[in-house]
């Protein structure tokens, strides 16, 4: 690192004012894994209550509240900032820029978020307490019968979509303007293409978000009726606005997992990426056809029998290129020479447990079964294997993988491995009993059940504490890496990273890529 | 592609935020009115069409009989009586029928209600037309007073083979406040 570089600021002001990307991206980290925590916290309670049949702890209004708050902050607070932290981190050093293309706004996009979510998080304390409405908020649960505070959880989800489109922006206009000469698109590193594509998305749905939560504002204070079947609006209709945004929504959610993954399996296979065109056109289709799946998440509200089927089979459709991703991540460790260190391990977890929540996604994407599934525990461990094996595993992989680049640091390789069987583990036991209670007919979102299901429900809930105590494992080996772990001034951490990022100096100094690199 | 700055970045932002708000806009000026248009044209969720019925040009179908349904169901808070004067009828495909619909107000005051239909199966909502129907209009009842709310269907002759009875629920809802504010705003 050369003198003629000032290093960043001193004290608070470092990181209320920054403008750095890698500053952002710390922060965006920071705070997502913070929502987690909260999150998950969240989380326990529920289970706590689950773990046996019968009212033990809490309420069932209150139970509303933390099924509500636990989805809405694990979405929002926890998996999608942290995927922008990520993209903030690594996409300029990924494509040879100096930083993200709009520094200011970057700042902006960041530092509207922590009071958003502390927002969201008082309504708990708010006369008739926080949302209790599901994160999903169908109206009229959200409009007619909604507490007090759902107004302020409306303004939470304008801002924090506006942050998101922010964000995205940002990340857009990074990657079209700002690759290193020679850096052509069909050179730049899977993570940038599968957030190149996120980002479209995310400018093209989450205002459709803050125009249902509009609607919803201006049916329960100004007295239109677009939800409400008396002034003749229907409340089917907020169904059809929320999956518009929903769908492409949970795709926004993995479609950076898959970029993260397509990096680090590549690295410690020792070999390049099978099929790297494949998986630009795959990743392209999947954004595509998220648009035109929305009602396979609502089959039981009265469709005619065409509706049905198309959603049905465009749904289906989608497994064609999430099934060339999944067969491209197994070839490229067909003959690899594979070594299983923590990321690896988080990542092939990922690819076995992602899978199997595309297959249940697949039982539900059949309209005649679903009729079944619906609303039961199956969905619950549905979504859970694809946000938490998914989501989860590939950011904690990604955490893994690129932190001993950040900040010159080895973390402790036995604790990680621990840390990766103790989730996976408890993960595991977590969810996978929520598969047979679902299909045995218990229904989500309820604080109490029938005795047959009492079994099952304990296994979930010890599981559950058992996975959210390896994250306290986590946060010790990040913390533990940054103040005291090894030194390491290797440029390629790992032997089989491939990439600009790892052509750096270890640690990745404040500025780089001053001036461009070349790119044969 | 036209240029909106000379900073490629600011460009593609300033194209990129005119997305966001096409987005946004596209919520209310495409998604809302096309959704009440394709309920309405294809007669999905029970829609039966707002507008009175009009020609009946074919023969009444004497070989066929369907049976019709009536259900009444007050919205949560609505007061009113609100029954059907008979809650099934057999009707011939094609021939004019007449019910009516019984309504009490035994509030002291007056109030202004509005009538919801919706036809089950769906499928069956296309081919059952209304003449004439109290859900045309709001209905005002003064406090203490009854009503008679006439209702004139017609089921279509293509009603498909294999429906053989078709339910007609009303939902009535308290609409006074809002018929107010109408008023009010005239």
């Amino acid at each position: 690192m050369g003198d003629h570089h000032h290093g960043p600021a001193k004290g608070f002001g470092r990181w209320l004012f920054t403008t750095n990307h890698k500053d952002i991206g710390t922060m965006y980290l920071w705070f997502s894994f913070a929502m987690f925590i909260l999150g998950g916290f969240f989380a326990m309670v529920i289970r706590a209550e689950l773990f046996q049949p019968g009212m033990q702890l809490i309420d069932p209004a209150f139970f509303n509240q933390m099924t509500t708050l636990h989805g809405l902050i694990m979405v929002f607070g926890a998996i999608m900032p942290s995927f922008v932290g990520l993209a903030n981190w690594l996409i300029p050093m990924m494509i040879g820029a100096p930083d993200m293309a709009l520094p200011r706004m970057n700042n902006w996009s960041f530092w509207i978020l922590p009071p958003t979510f502390l927002l969201l998080a008082s309504t708990l304390f708010m006369e008739g307490g926080a949302p209790a409405f599901g994160w999903t908020f169908y109206a009229p649960l959200s409009t007619t019968y909604a507490p007090p505070s759902v107004t302020f959880f409306i303004f939470s989800v304008h801002v924090l979509g506006l942050s998101s489109i922010m964000g995205s922006i940002n990340i857009i206009a990074t990657v079209m303007n700002m690759r290193a000469p020679g850096m052509t698109y069909m050179k730049m590193p899977l993570f940038v293409w599968t957030w190149l594509i996120t980002a479209f998305l995310l400018v093209a749905v989450m205002p459709v978000l803050a125009g249902a939560v509009t609607m919803m504002l201006m049916d329960i204070h100004f007295g239109t009726s677009f939800f409400s079947a008396a002034g003749g609006g229907d409340p089917v209709l907020f169904q059809h606005v929320f999956w518009f945004f929903g769908h492409p929504e949970v795709y926004i959610i993995i479609l950076p997992a898959f970029g993260v993954v397509s990096q680090i399996i590549p690295a410690f296979s020792r070999k390049p990426l099978f099929g790297y065109d494949s998986m630009v056109y795959a990743t392209a289709s999947i954004a595509f056809l998220s648009f035109i799946v929305w009602a396979h998440h609502m089959y039981t509200v009265g469709m005619p029998v065409a509706g049905e089927l198309f959603f049905m089979y465009a749904t289906m459709l989608i497994a064609v290129p999430t099934g060339v991703k999944v067969f491209n991540w197994i070839s490229t460790m067909w003959r690899g020479a594979m070594t299983f260190e923590t990321p690896m391990l988080f990542s092939i977890g990922f690819l076995v447990l992602f899978t199997l929540g595309g297959f249940t996604g697949l039982m539900l994407s059949i309209a005649p079964a679903d009729f079944q599934y619906h609303d039961s525990y199956f969905v619950v461990a549905h979504f859970h294997y694809v946000m938490v094996a998914g989501a989860v595993f590939s950011m904690t992989a990604a955490i893994y993988f690129w932190l001993p680049k950040w900040c010159g640091r080895m973390y402790n390789e036995t604790m990680g491995k621990t840390h990766f069987w103790i989730s996976f583990i408890g993960f595991n036991l977590t969810f996978f009993p929520q598969h047979f209670v679902g299909l045995a007919g218990m229904p989500r979102r309820i604080p109490d059940y029938a005795l047959q299901f009492a079994d099952f429900n304990m296994m979930s809930s010890i599981g559950a504490f058992i996975y959210g105590a390896s994250q306290i494992l986590f946060l010790y080996n990040v913390i533990a890496t940054i103040v005291a772990g090894e030194p390491t001034s290797e440029e390629k951490v790992w032997d089989g990273a491939e990439g600009l990022e790892w052509t750096l100096p270890t640690p990745a100094p404040y500025h780089t890529f001053e001036t461009p690199p070349a790119v044969k | 592609m036209f240029k909106l700055s000379d900073n490629p970045s600011i460009d593609t932002a300033t194209k990129l935020v005119g997305l966001a708000v096409v987005m946004f806009a596209f919520v209310f000026v495409v998604m809302v009115p096309l959704y009440d248009v394709l309920c309405d044209a294809l007669g999905i969720n029970g829609k039966t069409g707002a507008e009175a019925y009009t020609s009946v040009p074919a023969a009444v179908d004497e070989s066929r009989v369907v049976t019709v349904q009536f259900i009444a169901t007050n919205n949560e808070g609505m007061p009113w009586g609100f029954s059907p004067s008979t809650s099934t009828m057999k009707v011939n495909p094609g021939a004019v029928n007449d019910t009516v619909f019984l309504a009490r107000n035994p509030l002291p005051f007056a109030m202004v209600a509005q009538a919801i239909p919706s036809v089950s199966p769906a499928r069956a909502a296309a081919y059952f037309h209304k003449t004439e129907c109290f859900c045309f209009n709001r209905q005002p009842l003064d406090g203490g007073d009854s009503a008679e709310l006439p209702l004139q269907f017609i089921v279509d002759q293509d009603l498909p083979r294999d429906i053989g009875t078709i339910t007609l629920s009303y939902t009535i809802f308290d609409v006074t406040e809002r018929a107010a504010g109408d008023l009010a705003s005239r």
